[in-house]
């Protein structure tokens, strides 16, 4: 199907002067608004209350959500890379809007189905293409520093909640009705529809051969680990990089979203019984502590590793997390501010972990088809998603079970999360450059670079 | 002499462009933010 001429990819070729400073909140006003599905929780209780739902069911919009973020990431990455990224945010900004849109009318007309269809469905596929959208223009427009770039829009992704929680919790009240959420639906389709037009209109393609300011020829073979190849999506899936990376991706997740997922009730337990306990209004005081860390690590370590390297950060996230958590299961609840300093930290490497890893498929597979092998890796985040909270939620309802407080609920995840992040550290030493075989023809490498 | 003028002004609305652009996305972010640092303080403060 034939892209129409205003979102075709020739059409957004930066004419000279263009600043490439502009990518950046062309990504931003993306990812700053699909970042909101991490703040649904604040639709579920007045969903529950007016449509008489239970909790499970209240999360079935967010779950699907994510699920079809995965799917959508995974599988129209190829597409995403073919019609360019204006296509990509307008289908995004198009199906993230409209799935607010069918939720206003479905809890109008008492239809949770048709949130659970716009929300979770429609607007799903709109967060898989939205995360995915500027994620290979930025790396070509800041080949001397991807991370950097690409750390600046993932770490919109990890913001999104910070502006959308007290936004939607202001816009709905203390005690909504259906009325109340369907206009809150309607205003949030509208306003991130708006929103988002800006990434629409201002995302440019640098032209092709085109160098950042000061650079006249590329960087190949600065580093051992930075190819100056290109590798397509179908053959990256081939090589054991794209699957040790995947490994890398999973675990790093599954331990940060581990703490991230239990966070309120694991520092309110942790401290109950001590001359410190945590209250509910501190308990969300660490949540967001967390969700700031989170955020401010996909930005500072992905620079970082611009500098330092790819493998290496890798190895500083895998490596100083299995520490931190050893730190938290030893010294239990001895200290609040040793929990909350290492909890911190661990979530700027999930954070980082995150937003390093479009930079580290760059340096190991080129700019060729970076956003679609990005894509496909995302489904280690959808399995992540179900391991992290699978583990501590089973544990810590099991060690209840057998009569245990405190941290001894939680003692054993963290031993067996110090366990993944060593498998993860080992997988991070397997990767080695690409090799040749893989690398596509010198003819196709330039229809890749082509903007 | 008009190129140079032209040049100019396509320079001067690069840069609204770029300022106006900046602050779109960092106006809502900053609430976020602010909005964020009255939870925390309850943590330690509270």
């Amino acid at each position: 199907m034939a892209v129409p001429g205003f979102l075709a990819r020739s059409r957004i070729v930066a004419s000279p002067g263009w600043t490439r400073w502009l990518v950046p909140p062309a990504a931003l006003s993306i990812h700053l608004s699909i970042g909101q599905a991490y703040a649904w929780s604040v639709f579920k209780t007045p969903l529950e209350k007016t449509l008489h739902l239970s909790g499970t069911e209240s999360g079935l919009p967010f779950q699907l959500g994510i699920v079809m973020l995965g799917l959508s990431a995974a599988f129209g990455g190829t597409l995403v890379e073919r019609n360019g990224p204006r296509w990509a945010m307008f289908v995004a900004t198009l199906c993230f809007s409209a799935g607010f849109l069918i939720s206003a009318l479905g809890v109008a007309t008492g239809q949770f189905w048709l949130v659970v269809l716009g929300y979770g469905g429609i607007g799903g596929i709109g967060l898989g293409i939205g995360y995915i959208s500027p994620v290979s223009t930025l790396i070509k427009w800041f080949p001397d520093r991807p991370g950097m770039a690409t750390g600046i829009a993932i770490m919109g992704f990890g913001g999104g909640a910070l502006i959308a929680s007290p936004w939607s919790s202001a816009m709905l009240g203390s005690s909504p009705g259906t009325g109340d959420i369907a206009v809150a639906f309607l205003i949030h389709g509208l306003v991130y529809a708006v929103f988002m037009a800006l990434g629409v209109l201002i995302v440019r393609v640098p032209a092709d051969g085109w160098r950042p300011p000061g650079r006249t020829r590329e960087p190949a073979a600065a580093r051992p680990m930075i190819s100056a190849a290109n590798v397509s999506a179908a053959n990256a899936l081939k090589t054991p990089q794209f699957w040790c990376l995947w490994i890398v991706l999973c675990l790093n997740v599954t331990a940060g979203i581990g703490i991230l997922e239990k966070a309120a009730p694991m520092i309110t337990d942790f401290f109950k019984g001590t001359s410190a306990p945590v209250g509910t209004a501190a308990a969300a005081g660490f949540v967001a502590l967390l969700s700031l860390t989170n955020m401010l690590g996909r930005f500072v370590w992905s620079s970082i590793s611009d500098a330092v390297g790819r493998k290496n950060i890798y190895r500083f996230y895998l490596g100083v997390g299995t520490l931190l958590y050893l730190v938290i299961a030893l010294t239990t609840n001895g200290s609040k501010l040793v929990f909350v300093l290492c909890a911190m930290l661990i979530l700027s490497f999930y954070g980082g972990g995150f937003a390093t890893l479009p930079a580290y498929l760059k340096d190991l597979f080129g700019t060729y088809q970076v956003g679609a092998i990005h894509g496909r890796l995302l489904t280690a985040w959808s399995v992540a998603g179900v391991l992290g909270p699978l583990i501590v939620d089973g544990i810590a309802d099991s060690e209840k079970s057998a009569g245990k407080t405190g941290p001894d609920l939680y003692s054993t995840s963290f031993y067996i999360m110090i366990g993944l992040l060593v498998v993860g550290f080992v997988a991070n030493e397997c990767v080695r450059p690409v090799k040749e075989k893989y690398h596509e023809p010198v003819d196709h490498n330039q229809v890749g670079s082509e903007a | 002499m008009s190129t140079a003028t032209e040049t100019g002004a396509r320079s001067g609305g690069r840069t609204a462009l770029l300022v106006i652009a900046w602050v779109w996305v960092l106006a809502p972010f900053v609430y976020g933010v602010i909005e964020l640092i009255t939870k925390v303080v309850d943590l330690f403060g509270g």
